[in-house]
């Protein structure tokens, strides 16, 4: 049974496996039709319609996955690290009858390649489904606190 | 210590006919005469009409560094001035966008200014009386831009007030904003949306330069366009529809034969556009219902003609890039010598499909946002370049690529897609906008850069 502590845990796994750079477990903690978006507007609604900086399926994020690691990925030498700084998870929904649970979770993102390093704060929003007995992630919006800043290159996943 | 200011032959000395010093991307003592003399001297894209679609819309802007602003007046003109109070400089306008109301307010003495710029009025007017006042400048209201000109609406702004003309300056070039708006079965583009905005820690002549190189996709690209194809071969299964974003990285892999044959079209005044034959951008697939709307717009012939015409990166010198097929404009705004703020706007063509809107939405962020995989690769070679160029080694870049000796200036040809020559051509118009106000200030008068 799917409790509120699952979800955090959840989330907080999924942060681990990011930090850790364990890419392949990360994607498989994603439902195949899932989304990862991050909007370019407050309170966008809209992801295909108005311009966001990120709206990528599974197709995709496995090409950024691949990519980070290839042989001739120049921006990627040196290696780019990154450390999610977590709060406690806040609980939206977790209905097991209805298989809906959501969770929005605040944050602190680092991002640090060679003598560089990038800080971001923003709040994770997780649309999680059951299947079989895991939770997989259908949708995982960002939403930056400076979305319509200038920003550098931000090559991993917050 | 000062090597280039006042000194116009010290500045075309850092043009050669198929090499540039590096000065012109590292040295902050030109990127200072930039700012002071070839933004100035050059038309500078400011913002496109449908931003000010209602009298008292307001847009704000900068040429080189100068703050400006662009507003809708009551009558329907637009003006375009300088963000500053007449009274202490102070910005009237801090937004990017907004809307002022019947009159623009100083935020911090209530001077107030009609959106034609002129002044309204100020508090405690009497105190001005017998001053002298009206015979100042600021009695005129905001400072005025004068070289104004909106073209299928975009607006272009010249600060010096003399120069060249709107239409001697870009000439032919112009077609590539046709064609883009054509694109519209009304003939008209909006701007519905604000831009992906990417700061670059290179100079802003990297990433115009970039527009035209024909000779990178394929390699610094491999990691993102290379990768994107080799995963969509993997895991398409039985799916016969190659997804968009397939489309839209794939054709980033052409090979050297594809850019050598597609061609490269220059004209005066440094501009010029890659994709001449076909580009990358030919074979998106159809937009359901978009042909029968152009042809019913425009006729057969017509209809097709505009969308036969795929151009690729059309460069408008000096800072703006115009992608017509997939309705974007990247603007390379200058920051520091090592630093470039890069806005890439999307159109939307009024009258079309939410189709082609949401293509156009999906190339900007795959390309051009600090989220790209393709930005992260060119970033990183304009960084490297940035940093290699301190070198003494080898003071000189190298844009020798097809050069043939004797080319001419300032002329239009179309030529092997692969050549170097528009970067030539973008060089010797920087040369000569850097320096054509400057032999006025000089004792002994000197041939112009060209």
């Amino acid at each position: 049974m799917i409790s509120e502590n699952t979800i955090t845990d959840f989330i907080y796994r999924e942060a681990e496996l990011l930090d850790t750079m364990q890419w392949q477990a990360w994607l498989d903690l994603f439902h195949p039709d899932a989304r990862y978006w991050m909007p370019l507007e407050w309170q966008q609604q809209d992801p295909v319609l108005q311009p966001s900086l990120m709206y990528e399926d599974l197709l995709l994020m496995k090409v950024r996955v691949e990519r980070l690691t290839g042989e001739r990925t120049f921006s990627q030498k040196p290696k780019s690290r990154c450390h999610h700084l977590l709060q406690a998870p806040r609980i939206v929904a977790c209905d097991p009858a209805a298989g809906i649970f959501k969770a929005r979770t605040s944050y602190i993102y680092t991002e640090t390649r060679g003598d560089t390093l990038e800080r971001f704060s923003g709040w994770a929003s997780h649309d999680l489904v059951q299947v079989g007995d895991d939770l997989k992630i259908m949708l995982k919006r960002i939403d930056l606190v400076n979305f319509d800043a200038p920003f550098g290159n931000i090559q991993l996943f917050m | 210590m000062a090597k280039y200011g006042k000194n116009p032959r010290a500045i075309a000395g850092l043009v050669r006919d198929a090499e540039v010093h590096r000065d012109v991307y590292v040295d902050p003592e030109v990127f200072e005469l930039e700012m002071e003399h070839l933004f100035p001297n050059s038309w500078i894209y400011v913002g496109h009409a449908s931003q000010l679609s209602k009298p008292g819309d307001f847009i704000t802007a900068k040429i080189g560094r100068q703050p400006v602003m662009a507003s809708r007046h009551s009558d329907g003109s637009i003006h375009v001035f300088y963000n500053r109070c007449p009274h202490k400089g102070v910005k009237i306008a801090s937004e990017p966008c907004g809307n002022t109301g019947k009159f623009f307010r100083c935020p911090y003495h209530a001077w107030s200014f009609k959106t034609d710029g002129s002044l309204l009025a100020i508090p405690l007017k009497k105190g001005y009386e017998g001053t002298g006042f009206t015979d100042t400048q600021a009695n005129g209201g905001l400072s005025k831009i004068k070289n104004v000109v909106i073209y299928r609406d975009f607006i272009f702004a010249r600060l010096s007030e003399n120069g060249v003309g709107f239409e001697d300056y870009f000439g032919e070039s112009l077609s590539t904003i046709d064609n883009m708006a054509d694109r519209s079965p009304e003939g008209k583009l909006a701007v519905a949306a604000t831009p992906i905005r990417y700061m670059h820690t290179c100079n802003w002549k990297m990433l115009v330069e970039n527009q035209t190189d024909t000779c990178h996709p394929m390699v610094a690209h491999e990691s993102s366009a290379g990768t994107a194809i080799k995963v969509w071969q993997r895991e398409q299964g039985n799916s016969t529809e190659t997804p968009m974003a397939v489309q839209l990285y794939g054709p980033f892999m052409s090979p050297y034969e594809f850019y050598e044959q597609s061609g490269i079209r220059i004209w005066p005044n440094g501009h010029g556009h890659t994709g001449v034959a076909n580009s990358i951008h030919s074979n998106y697939s159809d937009v359901e219902g978009y042909l029968g709307q152009m042809v019913a717009a425009y006729g057969e012939k017509r209809a097709h003609e505009i969308l036969g015409e795929v151009r690729h990166n059309t460069v408008y010198f000096p800072n703006i890039m115009v992608k017509g097929a997939v309705q974007i404009l990247r603007n390379f705004i200058p920051i520091a010598v090592d630093r470039t703020l890069v806005e890439s706007w999307v159109y939307r063509l009024v009258g079309a499909p939410d189709k082609l809107y949401e293509r156009a939405l999906m190339y900007n962020r795959f390309i051009n946002a600090p989220t790209s995989i393709v930005g992260h690769d060119d970033l990183e070679m304009y960084e490297r370049a940035q940093e290699g160029l301190k070198s003494n080694g080898n003071q000189w870049v190298n844009l020798r690529r097809l050069y043939e000796s004797g080319e001419e200036p300032d002329v239009t040809a179309v030529i092997n897609g692969t050549s170097e020559r528009q970067m030539r051509n973008q060089f010797h118009a920087w040369a000569k906008y850097m320096t054509m106000d400057m032999n006025q200030d000089m004792d002994q008068p000197v041939e112009a850069a060209e």
